[in-house]
């Protein structure tokens, strides 16, 4: 890993999409891009399979469901039968309505709060690459190895407005 | 920005902005000036609405329910009609949020933020009703299941009330978690344009270190997607079984299978005549109005249309269902309701919500935000007045003639509900004033919609 990182500053959406597209086409290897809203395409610019939260999604909820059910059969047919109007105590369709809130409870709340463990979003965490304005107008691309001069003349060839330097390899 | 298709024939979300930069400024710039009288004015109504409220529910814990105007007859009146207009005004919110982003509607881009704040606000008024009503709410954890000592004795979990406790708790976190979640992103802009300082602080804290980082933002859209996903159902659901709590009883004019279905349009119209207040409001005082156009307006006011429509579908279905049950007791309902002592609500109702948005077909009044302002007044009352016949007028005069009797509120629920006014607008004020009201990410996402020169050629064409 180089010792400094180098970068590329970019004014518009489709600049840091080309730049990341040709980066990947060179062989380059490309750390992170830094936008201020989600560019489209450029999951596919840099390799990222989709998100497997989807899946962590579907479990949760899964999950949730299966405790909501079991849970209120086991109170309403072994831990204290009430009997309420003589209702039957399996009375499964109205199980279903607390089943599904707490499917959508748990399957909701769990993705958000696994999104934000996985990804390292924890409150007081400091930002990467603050103060470049990535969350206001600009674009950068952190492309890792290479040399500086191969690396400056990367960017600017692929229309960066200016090059960053940051020392150390750390983010 | 996107490489889908646009049609030549759409016009651009937002207005005279020329780039991300200015969209930055035009959003955060106001929560850096000092306050503006008009402000400081509303607020300070707000903040004395809430004050009087709170005083109301204290008087009324103090004395007991009995400081309301129920009786044996009419046990539930208007704290269970407010309870029904909060929610269902929450709904638009996440109508906007969740299901106008599954249906790629992109013009939701900048109301979203503010109409999910308007729901998360309506809900917690909407909470005070039933818990107040409970009349001894310091027990309110009762309605919780917890392991306890008294058996352990369980909550019901086939009562609707309890269907309701769920829904509502359920529908108040997720609204919070998705508006919070599509929040970070904002709170970011605002940690890197504040000077050091203690906001600075605050809204790194809050930020949670977010970096616009694309490997985070490829997960994060995938869990944006899927909470939307989650919330349409959930919203569907939660007033469908605001509308058991009526529906599964065996009082004439609250027995009908239509109750699900009715409940849920006529949430989405009373929130979207919410929403339509809040906005002309909003984009004249903050002055976003190259942000919400009257494009947007435009678009709310189909949605009250249509939706209108809907509801005045459900009241002649109501009373054609009446006459044809040939049940005695139903039909003596409906026509308490149209000729009753209480008929001037119900035609006042049909006048609010049904007469009224038919203006709306015509495209010089869905742009006129005067006229508008007082329609979206108009259905809000209507539509407060819909729960009002409902569960009062179906209530007065049941099965038995010995019982009738008639109902009118007293100064601790008319002071509870203008309480639950300055609850929401005391909230709404502060959220204007420190958190971002237009979602910055995603109007950025969409400026360059419909702008390139093909549609610019095509609109000067026309």
């Amino acid at each position: 890993m180089a010792a400094k990182t180098f970068v590329g500053v970019f004014d518009s959406d489709q600049a840091i999409l080309a730049a990341a597209r040709a980066a990947r086409e060179k062989g380059l290897e490309v750390r992170d891009a830094y936008t201020p809203f989600p560019v489209h395409g450029m999951d596919d610019a840099l390799g990222l399979p989709p998100s497997w939260l989807s899946r962590a999604c579907f479990a949760l909820g899964a999950s949730g469901l299966a405790f909501a059910l079991s849970f209120q059969y086991w109170v309403s047919l072994f831990n204290w039968p009430m009997n309420i109007g003589g209702k039957t105590f399996d009375a499964s369709p109205a199980l279903i309505p607390i089943a599904f809130e707490i499917t959508v409870l748990v399957a909701g709340v769990g993705t958000v709060v696994t999104l934000l463990v996985f990804r390292g979003l924890l409150p007081g965490k400091p930002a990467e690459l603050a103060g470049l304005g990535a969350t206001d107008d600009k674009f950068l691309l952190v492309i890792d190895g290479g040399t500086e001069d191969s690396l400056r003349s990367f960017y600017r060839e692929h229309g960066a407005v200016r090059v960053e330097e940051l020392a150390g390899g750390a983010r | 920005m996107s490489t889908s298709h646009v049609s030549p024939l759409r016009e651009p979300l937002v207005d005279g902005v020329k780039d991300l930069g200015q969209i930055t400024r035009d959003v955060c710039d106001p929560l850096d000036a000092a306050p503006t009288t008009a402000w400081y004015a509303a607020f300070a109504a707000a903040l004395c609405a809430l004050s009087y409220g709170a005083v109301m529910v204290i008087h009324q814990v103090w004395t007991g329910i009995g400081a309301w105007g129920l009786n044996k007859t009419v046990g539930w009146s208007w704290d269970i009609t407010n309870f029904v207009f909060w929610v269902g005004i929450g709904h638009a919110g996440t109508l906007i949020s969740a299901i106008l982003f599954l249906f790629r509607q992109k013009w939701r881009t900048s109301i979203n933020r503010s109409a999910e704040a308007m729901t998360i606000f309506a809900v917690m008024c909407a909470g005070i009703f039933p818990l107040i009503h409970m009349g001894r709410p310091w027990l309110a954890y009762w309605v919780m299941p917890y392991p306890n000592p008294m058996g352990p004795l369980w909550v019901n979990f086939r009562s609707p009330l309890l269907w309701d406790v769920f829904a509502i708790s359920t529908y108040f976190i997720i609204s919070a978690t998705f508006w919070f979640v599509g929040l970070i992103p904002d709170l970011a802009t605002m940690r890197d344009r504040l000077p050091e300082g203690w906001r600075k602080k605050a809204f790194g804290f809050a930020s949670l270190g977010w970096s616009g980082s694309h490997r985070t933002w490829s997960h994060y859209e995938m869990v944006y997607l899927l909470l939307a996903g989650l919330a349409t159902p959930l919203v569907f659901s939660v007033h469908t079984i605001v509308s058991f709590d009526f529906a599964t009883s065996v009082i004439p004019g609250w027995h009908a299978t239509i109750f699900p279905p009715y409940f849920v349009c006529g949430a989405i119209f009373s929130g979207f005549a919410m929403v339509l207040t809040l906005m002309i409001i909003a984009r004249k005082v903050m002055n976003f109005e190259g942000y919400i156009t009257l494009r947007h307006i435009d678009a709310i006011c189909k949605v009250i249309l249509l939706t209108s429509m809907i509801v005045g579908l459900a009241y002649s279905t109501e009373l054609i269902t009446a006459y044809y049950s040939g049940n005695h007791y139903e039909r003596f309902a409906f026509v308490n309701r149209i000729k009753g002592p209480f008929a001037g609500f119900y035609w006042m109702m049909v006048f609010c919500n049904v007469l009224v948005p038919q203006t709306l077909w015509f495209e010089r009044i869905r742009r006129d935000v005067r006229v508008l302002f007082v329609i979206s007044i108009l259905i809000n009352v209507g539509m407060w007045l819909e729960r009002f016949v409902i569960i009062t007028i179906s209530l007065h005069r049941d099965f038995l003639p010995s019982s009738w009797t008639s109902y009118s509120p007293t100064y601790v629920e008319i002071g509870t509900y203008i309480g639950s006014f300055g609850l929401f607008f005391t909230c709404f004020l502060l959220f204007c004033r420190v958190l971002p009201m237009i979602a910055i990410s995603e109007v950025k996402g969409v400026l360059s919609y419909a702008r390139d020169d093909k549609h610019k050629e095509s609109r000067h064409g026309r």
